[in-house]
């Protein structure tokens, strides 16, 4: 407890007080929200919705999306989730297919893209915006070792990058299941696996976390990283000598969305949060990260993102990859997990 | 000892009643905290995704696996290399602290605590720095890399050696000087005397010190993830179950597989036991070291060695913590230490760890050194008394991913009345007292063993009570590794992240916890600096540890003079 939390508390009591003397002033209603946001998104999220609904308190649990997921899932038979706002499509769909989350269509809903929404009726969660999986190339070690810069996947199995490329691991990572599941989806079975043992030879290492690649890529530990787009822009932003490139042959994306927790103490409260979270205002909030987002219409190229990111999306099927799951990690770790020494 | 006692009943004398009822209330704690939490988890491995029963169908799936004896081999290989390497240098560094005269020998003890006193992430991010692609040693790597199986290995020491030590350190203090004066007169080499009364003194800490350096290395996964490249071991094997998939049936599954060094460091350490005999008799006369020119020179170079070691990778993380952008912007600056721009609970998490850790070592040193004290010294009642000693010798074994989720399945659900406390600061306390209980018992009981029994004996025949006689003999005589034990489990809460990280809620965030979250944010300077911080916090708390214990030793350990 900082000094500072004691003199807060002690004048809260105070404002407590004079509440008593003036009962118009309603109790706030706490809102539990699991997220796996980025940090800094918390706070202007916080403020904005707050602003418009002056009666509801949202209290973060924020920690990243695999450890939120596991989380929510393990407190499955009792619920201390009201709502989440800020996690992975593919996880919240397997919550919604084992009942864990209330379904509710936000008002507005309607205007989201098709894309972005759970296609149930009622909703079992609404899209928010969309990351993808992208290549981040370090320019200056590039220049160093006078490698060329990649422009499609194809390119990434040539053997000049022998040993210089980093991907999640998608056996730990959401990220590295949707790049991995992209491949598959967009070259055919048969293709993307031929793709993946090529491209494991220049594999140096498959990493347990999705945004770890690109920050290895930004400081010169790797040539090379396949990973999330938004932390390669923010590392570049930080001055990075990086490149976000997008392989011409399209990649894979991943949506990030709202969804009620089933046995809520709080439900108006977190209808009124999932009905925020679907509106302009809300939309306009999550461009200043995200370049692609559930609302049409709204173009905001946050820095250092390549322009045209939306069309480079390949089609997605959430569906799809949760059936396939368990089938293609197990495949893939037949093929990559084994070899465990290091490669020289 | 406990073959020499007679067999014939004893009718229960009072003493012996109230230490049965405290037996049996430290073995519910250590079930409510320890073996119950365990048991909600570890029974998922036998249920599928949706909780029914499957039988061993998990187990059959997992040892069908062609990558879970990689993993197993992995896992055993980097932990035998590291006990091979930290036990001998613990040994070694211990010996040279309590058995030599060494110029500036608080330093020396103080530096080779640093490591516990650092978050996991340190040495992985400092090695990075030194060693990797862009490190300034990466020459010395003579073309091979980092990450991978030597990254593991040279973390994993830095990681380990004051674990190692912190029990060696114990065992060997307490020594008879009539042994050697004896063995000197009857002329026995140094080489005899050593392994004929230095060694067997201190074997129970010797193989205690490997077996929880043994554990330790199979059950971390920090330094595996950071630093480990494509060297697959168990823990991370868990990882990927809990945290990649959320299949916490498969989880549970390696979970169990990671409790079979327990299991048989446990029965290790019970067959041990039974052969280790107290060393301080009540005639004991303290040992206390002469200086000796030559021994002194060669322990004070080879501690130097040892200490240097570790301060280059602490040192290389405070100036890494400094650094603008690292490798392309080398420019000093104090903004990675605002962690309001990192993280939105900012100092916050830092004033909630040290609540935790108080509250940690206050509750946790109360019931390790009185479970331990307990455990040892209650007549007869064998069950209970090996059932506090196997839960205290489990957490050791479990990595926190598991204890983690154990604790949300076990104090989340619905029926159970400990519920209030989820999502509190207790649960954080009595989760990180859990998670580190097993070398806090270690060390009480090293240092309770090595008190003659003889002790009780005249008390009781004095009709001296024998709480009286734990307040007043034993707790005093003990007090330096009661203080060690408190110390030990206030840095290690300082530092804790893989099980706390199921259990904070917002009013509860640790700094160890934002530590990770920042560097997952690619932040490495500041989750560096914040690293720093809490190093700085332990150091400071040990500095004042050493300088009560002076004072205390000065007071209450006068008998240990001549």
């Amino acid at each position: 407890m900082t000094f500072g939390r004691l003199i807060r508390r002690a004048a809260l009591a105070g404002l407590a007080a004079a509440a008593v003397a003036t009962p118009a002033l309603a109790q706030k209603t706490k809102l539990t929200v699991y997220t796996a946001l980025e940090n800094d998104q918390l706070d202007p999220f916080k403020k904005a919705f707050e602003a418009d609904n002056p009666t509801i308190e949202i209290a973060w649990v924020r920690d990243s999306t695999g450890v939120v997921a596991a989380k929510l899932m393990a407190e499955k038979d009792n619920p201390r989730a009201d709502i989440i706002w800020g996690l992975a499509a593919s996880n919240v769909g397997l919550m919604a297919s084992v009942g864990m989350l209330e379904p509710y269509t936000p008002k507005g809903a309607e205007a989201l893209k098709p894309s972005f929404r759970s296609g149930k009726s009622p909703d079992t969660w609404a899209g928010m915006d969309a990351y993808l999986s992208v290549v981040c190339f370090n320019t200056a070690e590039a220049a160093k070792g006078k490698k060329a810069k990649p422009a499609s996947w194809a390119d990434l199995t040539k053997p000049e990058y022998k040993d210089s490329i980093v991907m999640p691991n998608p056996a730990s990572s959401g990220t590295g299941y949707l790049t991995v599941a992209a491949w598959l989806q967009s070259m055919g079975e048969e293709a993307g696996w031929k793709f993946m043992d090529g491209l494991h030879q220049n594999i140096a290492q498959y990493i347990h976390s999705g945004s770890a690649p690109c920050v290895q890529a930004a400081k010169g530990e790797r040539l090379i990283g396949i990973g999330l787009d938004t932390r390669g822009a923010s590392e570049k932003t930080k001055g990075a000598p990086i490149e976000l490139i997008l392989p011409k042959e399209g990649l894979g994306s991943e949506l990030e969305v709202t969804a009620i927790v089933k046995g809520t103490k709080n439900l108006e409260a977190a209808k009124k949060l999932a009905d925020w979270a679907v509106t302009r205002k809300a939309n306009e909030l999550y461009a200043k990260t995200y370049p692609i987002v559930a609302l049409p219409g709204i173009v905001n190229l946050p820095p250092n993102y390549p322009a045209d990111i939306e069309k480079a999306a390949v089609k997605n099927d959430v569906e799809w990859m949760a059936k396939n799951r368990d089938r293609i990690l197990a495949e893939w770790t037949k093929r990559y997990d084994g070899k465990s020494a290091p490669k020289k | 000892m406990s073959l020499a006692a007679p067999i014939q009943r004893v009718r229960l004398s009072r003493d012996d009643l109230l230490m049965r009822i405290g037996v049996c209330v430290v073995a519910v704690a250590l079930l409510v905290i320890v073996g119950l939490p365990l048991w909600s988890l570890l029974v998922k491995g036998f249920e599928d995704r949706d909780g029914k029963f499957v039988g061993l169908a998990n187990y059959i799936a997992y040892f069908s696996t062609p990558a879970l004896f990689a993993s197993a081999f992995n896992s055993l290989y980097v932990a035998l290399v590291c006990t091979l390497i930290v036990v001998p240098i613990a040994f070694l560094y211990a010996y040279a602290l309590t058995r030599a005269v060494l110029p500036l020998r608080w330093l020396f003890q103080g530096v080779a605590l640093i490591p516990i006193f650092a978050p996991s992430l340190l040495p992985g991010l400092a090695l990075i720095y030194l060693f990797g692609t862009q490190g300034f040693f990466k020459s010395w790597l003579g073309g091979g890399q980092i990450y991978g199986f030597e990254g593991i290995v040279i973390a994993q020491v830095f990681y380990c050696l004051p674990h190692a030590m912190l029990i060696l350190v114990t065992a060997l203090a307490t020594a008879d000087a009539r042994l050697y004066e004896a063995a000197d007169a009857l002329g026995a080499s140094k080489l005899r005397v050593f392994f004929t009364v230095t060694l067997p003194g201190a074997k129970y800490g010797v193989i205690s010190a490997a077996l929880v350096v043994f554990t330790l290395v199979i059950t971390d996964f920090g330094i595996a993830k950071v630093i480990g490249g494509n060297f697959n071991v168990l823990a991370t094997d868990v990882y990927k179950q809990v945290i990649g998939q959320q299949n916490f049936s498969m989880g549970a599954v390696v979970g169990m597989v990671l409790l079979a060094p327990a299991a048989l460091a446990f029965a290790v350490d019970r067959f041990v036991q039974r052969k280790q005999v107290a060393l301080l008799t009540a005639h004991a006369v303290p040992l206390v070291p002469r200086p000796k020119l030559g021994r002194d020179v060669f322990y004070t170079l080879l501690c130097a060695v040892v200490a240097a070691g570790i301060l280059l990778i602490l040192g290389m993380a405070v100036w890494g913590s400094f650094i603008k952008y690292w490798p392309y912007n080398l420019e000093l600056t104090w903004a990675n230490y605002k962690f309001e721009a990192f993280d939105a609970n900012g100092w916050d998490s830092y004033w909630n760890s040290i609540v935790m850790a108080l509250g940690a070592a206050a509750f946790g040193t109360a019931l390790t050194f009185t479970g331990a004290w307990l455990a040892e010294k209650t007549r007869g009642f064998f069950l209970l008394r090996d059932l506090v000693r196997l839960l205290a010798f489990l957490p050791m074994a479990v990595p926190g991913l598991v204890l983690g989720l154990g604790y949300i399945f076990f104090f989340n659900a619905a029926a159970n009345p400990l519920n209030v406390i989820y999502g509190t600061m207790a649960i954080l306390v009595v989760n990180t007292v859990a998670h580190f209980y097993t070398v806090g018992h270690l060390t009480a009981t090293t240092a309770l063993k090595q008190i003659d029994p003889e002790f009780e004996a005249v008390s009781a025949s004095l009709k001296v009570p024998i709480w009286r006689t734990f307040a007043r003999v034993t707790a005093p005589i003990c007090l330096p590794s009661i203080l060690d034990v408190a110390i030990y489990l206030f840095v290690n809460a300082m530092t804790t992240v893989s099980s706390v990280i199921f259990l904070y809620s917002p009013d509860t965030k640790l700094a160890s916890v934002a530590a990770v979250n920042i560097e997952e944010a690619g932040t490495t300077a500041a989750a560096t600096a914040l690293c720093v911080v809490i190093v700085a916090t332990s150091a400071a708390v040990k500095a004042l540890h050493l300088l009560s214990d002076r004072f205390l030793l000065g007071r209450l350990q006068a008998w240990r003079r001549r």
